[in-house]
């Protein structure tokens, strides 16, 4: 890194100057925009500062910014470690990660799913951890079945060691074109995108899962295999296995897990960062102590307080995010939910029908955001009461003090984390 | 009619790619504030479509699921038997495509459809993304239509069907209509829970089936409706 050719050098640097101008101008946090300047100025510099180091790319539907935050933890253990926190998961973003630690021995990058083809082609990265795909964002996003299609030329015939969650039919069918596969059974709660055989078209028969359709989802069970029905399309055999609170490794060893991050999907998480490090030299021992320090991530399942309201914020982006957001919501608890549908939601709020609220019946629930008509003619049609709230304020000082939940898709999290100093 | 409303909804597991879910939820919704039991059958494209449903629906895809819910559905032949029985059918964006003789596959290369519309459908030059919002065939005498659409259709409509709708915002059939119908098949490219922002055609669908429908509160469907024509249409 330190041997980068010097138009690189300089590409780097004035990069890095963008990012801190647009940070002391209040534009950002700046990590496009400085990676912006330095691809423009050298249009390799990603593979540049990507040579000679250990590099994991991270990528799924969600999940993301988390495992990426995990995976770092627990390099941590090893040695300096690249990586774009706050989830510029494009290849500016990637860039101004690995720019400002020219001389990290480790990066770990969040990719977006459309990019992960890209993003390989040009850092030829060693390591590629892939979680999950549902159905995000339709308005701009590729169809998912698209997606898995360029994974799967993107990874044939090239070197990547490759950790997957084998549970997800779609990521095996996007994987399974790896050189080396690492299987990781990390679950698979939202299921209305795979009820058909990514490789021919037929039924997948899958153990323990609910009926098709409402997006209930799947109750989490040690037993996760699937096969299909007309070709040998079938689960691998994995290596390593999250059972309910435990991790299994590949040599049976269980390791309790103990997060600090809640719910199902953070331990499904773990589980795939463990298996990623353990694939660069980190035993579960020392990355789960690693692991169990993330309290939260990027704002996501951080608490903030007003008011005597203790409220827990929970970010959800699609119907598979929502249903994990339902398993860390406390249903004692009055929730607070807010959708937007600017470009980064998707403009379109269909999803929400995909989403099976019915959950929430018995809750107080509080309906905010700029198409909160949209949930309320959901709610409604779901015959759960809400009340309406024209603003996020509105809705907290509508409830008594106390501890509150609150679920918001992207661009209504962060509203109401700038609310709170853009709390982490 | 038997005692209870069966709502058949098509395929789920090859075409549900957004919210169609919510037709079905739609329909329930307001057969029930009718005093109405409804009954909603899930159809795995591995297994037959019932002879014997009142209201069927079918939904949106990807290229690929649309190509094999089309083979299957002509090979399983009960969606025919079903509308020639008098169940009332409609039909969304891949769904809708499907319904007619023929459409454009992964590559632009035509892929039969089943028939049950006149229309033929292709390609188009670009993606149709974002709200669309159409004046509906006063023979059917229903309120603005509002919706979402998503899709590269171009879709040409036969003598054997009618325009659902003349478009005002948005891009439909890609000829200033939105959808057709014909008989008691309709068919649309508004993606998603389509009902939801249009009750008045679920009510349409319902009616045909069961007859006349008393008024219910429609306000959380009125609200979401002003908005969002609100939000497209020139003042």
């Amino acid at each position: 890194m330190s041997q980068l050719p010097l138009r690189a050098q300089l590409a780097s640097a004035l990069g890095r100057t963008a990012a801190t101008l647009s940070r002391a101008t209040g534009r950002g946090d700046g990590s496009v925009i400085g990676g912006r300047v330095g691809l423009m100025l050298e249009p390799d510099l990603l593979r540049k500062l990507a040579a000679d180091r250990t590099l994991v790319l991270v990528s799924a539907t969600n999940g993301k910014t988390t495992t990426t935050r995990l995976i770092a933890s627990a390099l941590q253990e090893l040695g300096g470690v690249a990586t774009n926190a706050f989830g510029a998961n494009m290849p500016a973003g990637h860039v101004s990660a690995l720019s400002s630690a020219k001389d990290a021995p480790f990066g770990v990058l969040e990719v977006d799913e459309k990019y992960l083809p890209e993003v390989l082609d040009t850092t030829n990265a060693g390591l590629v951890c892939l979680m999950n795909l549902s159905r995000d964002q339709m308005d701009r996003a590729a169809e998912i079945w698209l997606l898995a299609q360029k994974w799967r030329r993107a990874l044939d015939g090239k070197p990547a060691h490759v950790i997957a969650n084998c549970d997800d039919p779609l990521v095996t069918w996007g994987a399974s074109t790896a050189a080396r596969v690492t299987w990781v059974a990390a679950g698979q709660r939202w299921r209305e995108d795979s009820w058909c055989c990514p490789e021919c078209g037929g039924p997948l028969d899958r153990a323990g899962s609910a009926s098709l359709g409402q997006g209930t989802g799947a109750p989490p069970s040690a037993d996760s295999s699937w096969a299909c029905r007309e070709c040998t399309f079938h689960r691998p055999e994995p290596n390593w296995v999250l059972d309910g609170e435990d991790v299994i490794d590949p040599r049976g060893t269980r390791w309790r897990l103990d997060l600090q991050l809640p719910g199902q999907a953070n331990r499904a998480n773990a589980a795939m960062a463990m298996a990623t490090a353990e694939a660069i030299g980190v035993e579960p021992g020392r990355s789960l102590s690693r692991l169990r320090t993330v309290t939260s991530v990027a704002g996501r399942y951080t608490t903030v307080e007003r008011d005597g309201r203790s409220l827990r914020l929970l970010l959800s982006k699609n119907p598979a995010g929502w249903l994990e957001a339902f398993d860390v919501a406390d249903p004692t608890l009055p929730i607070i939910l807010s959708v937007n549908a600017q470009g980064p939601d998707g403009r379109d709020t269909s999803w929400l029908w995909d989403v099976d609220y019915r959950i929430l019946r018995g809750r107080p629930v509080y309906v905010t955001g700029e198409r909160r008509l949209d949930l309320a003619l959901r709610l409604a049609v779901a015959d759960v009461p809400f009340q309406l709230c024209e603003s996020f304020d509105h809705a907290v000082t509508a409830l008594p003090p106390g501890r509150i939940d609150v679920i918001a898709n992207y661009t209504a999290f962060q509203q109401i984390r700038a609310e709170f100093n853009r709390a982490v | 009619m038997q005692s209870e409303l069966a709502i058949v909804w098509i395929y789920p597991d090859l075409l549900s790619t957004y919210g169609d879910q919510g037709n079905a939820l739609v329909l329930e919704q307001r057969a029930r504030a009718r005093g109405i039991a409804t009954r909603t059958v899930h159809v795995r494209s591995s297994d037959p479509v019932p002879r014997d449903g009142h209201v069927y629906l079918i939904g949106g895809g990807e290229d690929r699921p649309q190509i094999l819910g089309a083979e299957r559905l002509r090979k399983d032949g009960g969606l025919h038997q079903a509308i020639d029985r008098g169940a009332a059918l409609l039909a969304v964006c891949a769904g809708y495509q499907i319904m007619g003789s023929v459409f454009g596959g992964e590559e632009g290369q035509p892929v039969p459809g089943i028939e049950l519309l006149d229309i033929s459908s292709g390609r188009g030059e670009r993606r149709s993304v974002g709200e669309l919002a159409a004046e509906v065939d006063p023979a059917l005498g229903l309120p603005m239509l509002t919706g979402f659409e998503n899709h590269m259709g171009v879709t040409r409509l036969g003598p054997g069907v009618r325009p659902l709708s003349r478009t005002l915002v948005g891009t439909g059939n890609g000829d200033g209509t939105e959808g057709c119908y014909a008989g008691r098949v309709i068919g649309t490219y508004l993606h998603g829970p389509a009902l939801a922002r249009n009750p008045a055609l679920a009510d349409l669908l319902l009616s045909w089936v069961v007859g006349p429908l008393p008024q219910i509160d429609d306000s959380w469907y009125q609200r979401l409706r002003d908005e969002r024509l609100a939000a497209v249409l020139p003042r």
